[in-house]
């Protein structure tokens, strides 16, 4: 009993440690300070005057398009990828997967580099495109490696058996395996999506001085403080995903109960 | 233990089909095309080039100077400082990660995926402000010092220390220390566990020669995870550390800031040292990659 | 074989939720014992041998052990050892190093360590098999490593969990043979779980018969199957006809209208009971010779027999004979009164879970 008090206490204090940032951060969204270190009472001023911040609408616009292009882009690449990656030769396989490791275990600030440096060298203008390429390129291995684990649970008579019933290798690959697949495919798109939102990084260096996502927009404020709207901003987009988590996690969890009491018969 | 046997170990293998590469469909390889094209594009010929500027001068004459720049007592200082904050770090997020994957694991919460919810929610609050309200907490008007005020205890003094730099590392890096560790633990058959008992293990005993040493995947992707990041990091240590802390990282941002690209490739060059490092010991130890994620 | 009681299973009581897997079960092993827990899956056959093993803690009564109560004692204090199901070997260690596991813990000396390991090796027929890694081996290989690391900690007993489910058939029969001569080889009491009831009459010495948490009985591979104490029994193991009958008085009973003598007496007069009769105990033959007659309706080859299905008192009655009797043919039923055997008709559901004694 004691041992388990201590292992809840000791989960709730890392939980704690994890979301006192975020919890701040939606306090200050309310405070009518404009500084960040007092508290100046209750207001909402900074969630109306967000819309009509221009430069913040901008930089969320193109946060928001260079994620889900991003990782819509990844995702098909990606997910064609690991088809191929599993249907390969133990030497090929381990080579294509050693190379999709690179990027995931390569330092952000040595692939953001690099990146710049292609992009300079090809005398290729920095700005929408690049950010663009960089954050593809960074995305591919989170689809691969959620995609991954999914193939090697098919069963891999399922697709022969398609095509024994007279399916051609297109629609059986997409009538027998990509539903199978599919929640990896999701899984991967969902955490593509969020690594963009989050990169500030490679955004850095490929960015050039047009354009700014929401990261390099703080990262210019840091030194001179905070707009309090970036903290409105930030709290409407955590409020809406927590929200959304939730209601597929409840999805979920009817259908799992479903499952438990089928095993338990 | 020998090191055959290390270098033998691998998650144990789920119970599902054998067959490793999975449907058999021959034209599948030609999917990958498109990948890797991206990959020489974008991954590999990038790396190029910037071996190439780490190793010339602006007028293209080849040079060691750029990479000999990190004997510079300041760069070296500051090569030094990230490697003793980033492997300080990196302990701390193992010791913090290990006792959390266990407890999660035991728990036996059905539902794999809120456990990776929860760690990974808050990635969707922008890192840079997370690591900012970190300033709010720890300043001089903090919120740890206002509580320690409030119990008439001595205030401390954390911001712009080497201690806030690894806070703030632990802090942001430590998801990518519980998930490899924790998809491990989870793959652990709890039968090989059993039988340990069986055969006389304690406690103790079982956790040191059998989950530890199963679970070892899982910890060396962990400590690539976050050392990596927490060694070459300088928006950590601009925010934490104001002016005062400087690390390899921020020297490397500088240098490209005032367009000294050469010396900062150089630089950036020692410092994939230390990565391939790393890399060359994760692929020893996970050669799917599969605890990762 | 002695009468001494070795492990003592006393009102065993185990539930997950709502789900009542044991339920007051009371048996005793004794020293020297190849006893099997035989039963569908869910019966807690499995659930007894964790309870045995102590990965289970039951919810009421006790576990005795050399007359010691070791209810509460963890496994690695008790003086058994287990095969598991999926074998549960160390996948990071050396087959040596899997074997000596349970010798290092109890610090026992290099050289020991290693004679052991020679001995257990040979006993299993791996010889030589020392360095290879868990892995490289085949499951039936990995199996008898399973054993070999269980046995060189010279347990009272031995627990195997479905130990031979996931191997081929050939095989299946083949590690039968081999754990016999292991159990002989050793003299140490083997506690064995499975649903194959081939495989429990094959190894036995006693068979305790165990469905939805309850014994339904307990006895030698003979007792059980010829003189089944209950209709679950009888359909469980090997097949049967179970027909419902009356029993006219001592050695006679009543089957859809027709009268058998039987061996059975002490059932009262007139009292409804359960017959069970085995299809080779069946003899097919002349429609006059016959106590009733039939029609074969269906005739499929067994290998060994043919199995046939004989239409007679409005009745499928299943036949296992050398002799063949095409689809169509008019035949006579002939059972011996010894081929017999009646009993009691469950009164409810619960009564159908009997108390048995040894």
């Amino acid at each position: 009993m004691v041992k388990k008090f201590f292992e809840r206490f000791y989960v709730g204090l890392i939980i704690l440690f994890l979301y006192a940032p975020i919890i701040i951060l939606i306090l200050l969204s309310f405070n009518s300070s404009k500084s960040r270190a007092k508290w100046g009472g209750f207001t909402l001023r900074w969630y109306r005057e967000l819309f009509k911040n221009e430069s913040i609408m901008n930089a969320l616009y193109t946060t928001l398009i260079i994620a889900v292009l991003s990782a819509l882009i990844a995702t098909i690449i990606g997910t064609a990828a690991a088809i191929a990656i599993n249907s390969m030769k133990k030497t090929p396989r381990t080579i294509m997967i050693a190379i999709t490791n690179i990027p995931m275990l390569n330092a952000d600030i040595v692939t953001g580099i690099s990146l710049m440096l292609l992009f300079v060298a090809l005398k290729f203008t920095l700005g929408f495109t690049s950010v663009l390429i960089s954050h593809i390129t960074f995305n591919i291995p989170y689809v691969i490696l959620s995609v991954m684990p999914k193939l090697k649970q098919l069963n891999p008579h399922t697709y022969e058996a398609a095509l024994d019933l007279g399916a051609t290798p297109l629609y059986a690959f997409f009538k027998v395996i990509l539903p199978d697949i599919f929640p990896g495919v999701l899984t991967g798109f969902f955490l593509a999506f969020t690594m963009s939102l989050d990169d500030f990084v490679i955004t850095h260096f490929t960015k050039g001085p047009q354009i700014n996502t929401l990261s390099t927009k703080i990262y210019t404020e840091v030194r001179k403080g905070i707009k309090p709207e970036i903290y409105a901003l930030s709290t409407l987009m955590f409020v809406t995903v927590l929200l959304l988590l939730i209601i597929i996690n409840r999805k979920n969890d009817k259908n799992a109960n479903k499952n438990t009491i089928i095993s338990k018969i | 233990m020998k090191l055959r046997n290390v270098l033998k170990t691998r998650t144990p293998k789920s119970p599902v089909h054998k067959s490793a590469s999975g449907p058999n469909m021959p034209k599948a390889k030609w999917l990958s095309f498109p990948y890797i094209v991206w990959m020489i594009g974008f991954i590999i010929i990038p790396l190029v080039v910037i071996f190439y500027y780490g190793l010339t001068t602006s007028d293209s004459t080849f040079t060691l100077n750029n990479i000999a720049l990190v004997m510079d007592p300041i760069n070296l200082k500051a090569l030094k400082q990230a490697l003793e904050l980033s492997l300080v770090s990196t302990v701390i997020c193992l010791l913090l990660a290990y006792p959390l994957a266990m407890i999660l694991n035991k728990s036996k919460m059905n539902s794999n995926s809120f456990i990776v919810m929860i760690i990974i929610l808050p990635m969707w609050m922008n890192f840079l402000l997370r690591t900012i309200a970190w300033q709010n907490i720890l300043e001089k008007t903090g919120i740890i010092n206002t509580i320690l005020n409030f119990f008439k205890l001595p205030t401390v003094n954390i911001i712009n220390t080497p201690a806030a730099i690894i806070l703030g590392m632990v802090y942001n890096f430590l998801p990518f220390m519980v998930l490899p560790i924790y998809n491990v633990l989870i793959k652990i058959d709890q039968d090989v566990i059993n039988a340990a008992r069986d055969l006389g293990a304690n406690g103790m005993q079982t956790f040191l020669k059998i989950i530890l040493p199963l679970s070892l995947p899982g910890v060396i992707s962990g400590i690539t995870m976050v050392f990596v990041p927490s060694l070459t990091t300088f928006v950590i240590s601009t925010i934490l550390g104001g002016n005062k802390i400087v690390l390899i990282g921020n020297v490397i941002e500088q240098q490209f800031r005032v367009g000294n690209w050469h010396a900062g490739s150089g630089l950036s060059l020692v410092l994939m040292i230390f990565i391939l490092i790393s890399m060359a010991i994760l692929s020893k130890y996970d050669k799917e990659g599969s605890s990762l994620w | 074989m002695t009468d001494n009681k070795l492990i003592n299973l006393v009102n065993i009581t185990k539930s997950y939720g709502d789900n009542v897997v044991l339920d007051d079960l009371n048996l005793y092993i004794r020293e020297n014992e190849f006893v099997t827990l035989l039963g569908p899956s869910g019966c807690g056959k499995t659930t007894t041998l964790r309870i045995i093993g102590g990965f289970e803690t039951p919810d009421k009564g006790q576990v005795i052990f050399e007359g010691k109560d070791i209810t509460k004692v963890p496994p690695n204090e008790r003086q058994v050892n287990t095969v598991f199901q999926k074998y549960a070997l160390f996948n990071h260690m050396t087959i040596a190093e899997n074997i000596a596991f349970g010798l290092k813990i109890k610090k026992k000396s290099k050289a020991y360590i290693q004679d052991k390991i020679k001995y257990a090796l040979k006993l299993v027929n791996l010889d030589g098999f020392e360095n290879r890694m868990p892995d490289s081996l085949s499951g039936g290989q990995q199996q008898r490593i399973a054993i070999a690391r269980a046995i060189v900690n010279e347990p009272k007993v031995l627990l195997l969990d479905e130990p031979l489910g996931a191997l081929d058939l050939k095989l299946r029969q083949d590690m039968q043979y081999e754990l016999i001569r292991l159990k002989n080889e050793l003299g140490i009491t083997f506690v064995y779980v499975t649903h194959d009831q081939e495989e429990a009459l094959t190894m036995s010495d006693t068979i305790v018969v165990m469905n939805q948490g309850y014994i339904q009985q307990i006895g030698t591979p003979e007792e059980i199957y010829n003189e089944p104490k209950n209709a679950f029994v009888a359909d469980f193991i090997g097949e049967s006809n179970i027909l419902p009958g009356i029993m006219v008085e001592d050695k006679l009973v009543n089957i859809f209208g027709v009268n058998f003598v039987c061996v059975d007496t002490g059932f009262g007069k007139n009292k409804p009971v359960d017959v069970v009769i085995r299809p080779e105990d069946i003899d097919l033959v002349k429609p006059e010779e016959g106590i009733i007659k039939g029609v074969v309706t269906s005739l499929i080859f067994k290998g060994v027999h043919y199995e046939m299905e004989v239409h007679a008192c409005d009745h499928d009655w299943l036949v296992h004979s050398t002799d063949l009797f095409p689809v169509g043919t008019e035949v006579g039923i002939w059972v011996d009164p010894f081929d017999i055997q009646i009993m009691n008709k469950p009164e409810s559901e619960d009564e159908e879970a009997v108390e048995v004694e040894l």
